[in-house]
């Protein structure tokens, strides 16, 4: 017997084929990793953040098994949480630049965190294979905003990668990884929440391929970004544009199908290929141009137009990125259609239904929404000691006239609906701090930012930093339920250093407080934020308590 | 064949398993499968839901359109209608009759079931008393609920069951037994509602 490397299932030696033939039911970012796995990566670098996290928790629960069933199997994989999303990209930069091919993974808000690393990566160029994938959340189910991540691409004039299905994801990291090392670039790989959070059967490689061996750059001063180098480096970046072009042409994925009606046209991007072809009738003879990678290819649209097309539908998940660039590349007398025009929603993910109307089908028949249903909003769970921290915040909050709190990116974000309304402000990671720090100098009083242990050292200790340089007049309360909770529990960088951390920072230790939130708690509590709001300086109140999700799987662990 | 399935319930209800047990059946049949799930913010006790598509032909979009679901599988009766316009005129409502109560305006409960009523093909049943009945634990409602739509599934009664078998496997005889009663205690009582 020998067992599947993927599914762990045990399969009889002497058949050619796993049980599985191969085939496994994947989430999308399941299939990433496993193409990542499969094409020899060597390190996966990544802060938690929906729809990207399974990428990152499938690489180490396949490093898990791997260390326990096949010790011998292959060098290890690094796959240890990063601390942020630039410390990760310039990681992964770093294991590219000795020749190893590298994996950072985020959600699409991550790719403002890591911008500075990430352009300048586009500069440097890369020894080893070094493929960003950017989830981007649509429709916004679980983030602040809808950014497109394809604009990453553009802005650094990378090539990116926009997988239509969740074979396509997988069959991509191969792909993208050899092309990166062919093209000296690094290579962006964009999915949305439905590619993400999908699942469906994925077909894998028998033979995966070996790690690269290490080995220094060619010519070292590509990764000296003086001002001279830049400026070759940006030549030639620029001189590589019309190769990653014809790349985008020659590849094989993108695809373009000239219809018996030519005169319309259709553009797909990613998965709206799906919603197109899930209500396409082939009487209808559009040509139809299915784009999963980038730069546009420019001789596919060319022949479009010489098809015939006249008026071009765009359909793209995400922003109207396409929508804007081919108004540059075709006659101007061709109509372009789309998000823009208000063929497709301006906002929010495509769906079956939004594409079938622009296609201009009758909707199926269906029954009404039912008026009688009522919203559910998330909450925070039951005995989760983020609510007992709010319970004493608000308490001791409503003791001065015009108290403000400002939250951060989390679990705890709930804390603005009911019952507890305690924040008055969400913007991203880190922010809290930072913000109250700003309000303190406009002289607000008490200024509070209630900020979670994972963000905290993500993006919270350098404003701290500013807070103690300017003796700003701020409480940091850093509830703290050592774990990153609102993904499902992932290690966080901090847990078991925060007070040093902070007293580091060069916070007074003495203001550098620590509670356990629990009812029985309460009075010390919020005797303790008193105190710290009447000091007349930068606090930190850590209300420590494991976060009961992650209690419970540890209970249970221990049990066996 | 081809059918579209709506999972729904509350976050943390266990709606995955369902899809798992189906999912892990329909390979095994070698039909077409996609899985549109909710992973994030929403399961802090939100509501969430999962789409479900299986085909004997190759299946594009991962989502259901309005209209287009053969069938919702609800953990919870008010979140069964919240899906109401994805359902197909002549589709099937299978779900608990039990609320789940963590908001502080759920509507009237005789209301809620009286608009499930109110769907020509739906089955109502208390999953968490027949799990009970059956010997099984409360956690295991949720296979009574999957019990109860294998007439719906398009997929045969025992090769739904040697699905759960295998998915439960790894956790010992005795959950693969008690799950097992918890799906024929849903299948039993569906089959004598129909």
């Amino acid at each position: 017997m020998h067992m599947c490397k993927i599914c762990s299932i045990f399969v009889p030696k002497n058949t050619n084929k796993h049980i599985c033939t191969m085939k496994h039911l994947l989430l999308g970012d399941e299939a990433i990793a496993q193409g990542a796995l499969d094409a020899g990566l060597s390190g996966v670098y990544a802060y938690p953040g929906t729809p990207s996290t399974e990428i990152t928790e499938y690489i180490q629960g396949f490093e898990s098994r791997k260390s326990k069933d096949r010790p011998s199997d292959s060098k290890p994989i690094q796959c240890r949480w990063a601390t942020n999303e630039k410390t990760a990209m310039e990681a992964a930069l770093g294991m590219s630049y000795m020749g190893k091919r590298a994996l950072v993974c985020m959600k699409h808000v991550g790719m403002n965190v890591c911008a500075d690393a990430f352009m300048n990566a586009a500069i440097t160029g890369v020894n080893g294979g070094l493929i960003v994938v950017a989830a981007d959340d649509p429709s916004m189910h679980s983030s602040q905003n809808e950014q497109d991540s394809r604009f990453y691409a553009k802005f650094a004039m990378i090539p990116c990668l926009e997988p239509g299905n969740q074979q396509e994801a997988y069959d991509m990291m191969a792909y993208g990884f050899e092309m990166s090392e062919r093209l000296k670039t690094p290579v962006l790989l964009r999915v949305t929440t439905r590619m993400a959070h999908s699942r469906a059967v994925v077909e894998t490689v028998s033979n995966p391929r070996p790690q690269n061996d290490m080995s220094m750059p060619g010519n070292v001063n590509h990764f000296i970004l003086l001002p001279a180098f830049a400026k070759r480096n940006y030549a030639e970046l620029v001189a590589a544009q019309p190769r990653f072009t014809e790349e985008s042409e020659r590849a094989g994925y993108n695809r373009y199908v000239r219809g018996a009606k030519p005169e319309k046209a259709i553009v797909t991007t990613g998965i709206a290929y799906n919603y197109l072809m899930e209500n396409y009738n082939p009487a209808m003879g559009y040509s139809i141009l299915r784009v999963t990678q980038y730069p546009l290819p420019q001789a596919m649209i060319d022949e479009m137009v010489r098809d015939g097309a006249k008026e071009i539908l765009v359909a793209e998940e995400g922003q109207p990125v396409v929508e804007e660039l081919l108004r540059g590349m075709v006659p101007s007398e061709v109509v372009i259609k789309g998000r823009l025009t208000g063929d497709l929603p301006r906002m929010g993910e495509l769906t079956p239904d939004s594409v079938r109307q622009a296609l201009g089908l009758a909707a199926l028949p269906t029954r009404e929404k039912e008026a009688i249903v009522v919203g559910r909003p998330p909450a925070l769970c039951q005995g989760c000691g983020h609510r007992d921290m709010y319970a004493a915040l608000n308490e001791v909050a409503r003791e001065y006239p015009a108290p403000r709190i400002f939250g951060d990116i989390g679990c705890y974000t709930l804390g603005a609906l009911s019952p507890f309304h305690a924040i008055h402000a969400c913007v991203e990671m880190g922010a809290s701090v930072t913000m109250a720090k700003g309000a303190a100098d406009a002289g607000q009083h008490p200024a509070i930012a209630v900020i979670g242990d994972s963000t905290f050292t993500h993006s919270g200790m350098t404003g701290l930093l500013d807070c103690v340089n300017a003796n700003a007049n701020v409480v940091v309360l850093i509830s703290d339920n050592l774990t990153t909770g609102m993904t499902g529990g992932q290690d966080s960088a901090g847990t078991g250093r925060l007070e040093q951390i902070c007293c580091g920072l060069g916070v007074a230790p003495e203001h550098v407080r620590v509670v356990v939130p629990l009812p029985k708690n309460m009075e010390e509590i919020k005797a303790v934020l008193r105190e710290e709001i009447n000091y007349a300086g930068p606090s930190v109140v850590i209300a420590r308590r494991e976060c009961i999700q992650t209690l419970k799987r540890h209970l249970k662990a221990a049990k066996k | 064949m081809k059918k579209d399935i709506i999972l729904a319930g509350v976050g943390g209800q266990g709606i995955l398993s369902i899809a798992t047990v189906i999912g892990e059946a329909a390979l095994q049949e070698g039909l077409y499968l996609k899985q549109a799930e909710v992973h994030g913010m929403s399961q802090r006790g939100g509501d969430v839901q999962s789409n479900l598509r299986l085909s004997s032909e190759p299946i594009m979009s991962d989502l259901i359109a309005k209209g287009g679901a053969d069938l919702i599988i609800s953990l919870e009766p008010m979140e069964a209608l919240r899906y109401s316009e994805y359902l197909s005129p002549d589709g099937w409502i299978v779900s608990s009759c039990v609320p789940f109560l963590n908001i502080p305006n759920y509507p009237d409960l005789e209301s809620v079931l009286a608009r499930i009523r109110s769907h020509k093909n739906h089955v109502l049943l208390d999953v968490e008393a027949l799990a009970k009945e059956a010997g099984a634990p409360a956690q295991a409602a949720n296979m009574v609920l999957l019990g109860a739509a294998i007439p719906m599934l398009g997929i045969e009664h025992d090769k739904m069951t040697a699905g759960v078998a295998r998915i439960f496997a790894r956790k010992g005889e005795a959950v693969v037994n008690s799950n097992l009663a918890a799906v024929e205690a849903g299948y039993r009582y569906a089959s004598s509602v129909r």
